[in-house]
């Protein structure tokens, strides 16, 4: 797993969660990681076509990511490459996909994060390696027990 | 080496479920000899020592050697720096999600009200 995953329930229909990830005028409304605005947003929703998201965090700064859109299937599922403008966050590619499924109170979304830079990590996907940074992470909470503040 | 490169080696070396294997039996020792660390897969010493040298490469072991005995040791930090891209990226998605939920929560209560 070279990637992370989150997955929510979310009690509205998969149309409307699909519309607020999929298009500017939803996209402006919930991205970034605090509480921070979104400058612009762009999204050209068609295989082929781009996003572009630029965003102020709460300290200032701001940063842009920006991709292209891979799959589409309204309303169940969007793929998008993922690069950061100036990628000093972390200068590679990755891949967003983001699934919806009808569930009796709403959707339930799973957001799946990738990490994609070169030949190797493909591999990695192609072949899964599940567990391995479970194991990690429970290396890291032992590791880091007594260290955090 | 940039970080990029770095997680990438991260990443490749431990999609292999020997070196995994190894990784796992070095965390919960204060290092091991290669025999020890060989002994309880079905293959050769040769072939321990090639996925030695990856892990090795990655950063993700260490090697001394004493008399006739190297001793393996874990090298956390490449781990550690693959955690913490799980990590920004989850801050990222989770605060993200968040809002994402409440607003498409609203927008099916408006749709509600207008009766679709």
């Amino acid at each position: 797993m070279t990637s992370l995953t989150l997955v929510r329930r979310i009690k509205a229909r998969p149309s409307i969660v699909f519309d607020a990830v999929t298009t500017a005028e939803g996209i402006a409304q919930w991205w970034g990681p605090d509480a921070g605005p979104v400058l612009r947003a762009e999204a050209d929703v068609r295989v082929g076509g781009r996003y572009r998201v630029r965003f102020r965090l709460l300290d200032g700064t701001e940063h842009e990511s920006s991709g292209e859109y891979l799959e589409i299937v309204r309303p169940e599922r969007v793929v998008m490459s993922w690069r950061w403008e100036g990628g000093q966050e972390d200068p590679g590619q990755s891949r967003l996909e983001i699934r919806l499924r009808a569930i009796p109170e709403g959707t339930e979304l799973t957001l799946t994060h990738a990490l994609l830079h070169d030949d190797d990590t493909r591999r990695s996907h192609e072949h899964g390696w599940s567990g391995a940074l479970d194991k990690l992470q429970a290396h890291f909470a032992d590791s880091r027990q007594g260290s955090e503040t | 080496m940039n970080t990029q490169e770095r997680l990438g080696r991260t990443f490749s070396a431990l999609v292999d479920p020997t070196r995994r294997a190894i990784l796992a039996r070095l965390e919960r020792s204060d290092g091991a000899s290669v025999s020890e660390l060989a002994q309880p897969f079905a293959i050769r010493l040769p072939a321990v020592m090639k996925h030695l040298d990856v892990l090795a490469d990655a950063g993700l072991v260490t090697r001394s050697k004493s008399g006739r005995t190297v001793t393996v040791r874990l090298r956390p930090q490449p781990m550690r720096e693959a955690m913490d891209w799980l990590r920004r990226y989850e801050r990222f998605w989770s605060k993200s999600l968040d809002r994402l939920a409440v607003l498409a929560e609203a927008k099916e209560a408006e749709a509600r009200r207008k009766g679709r």
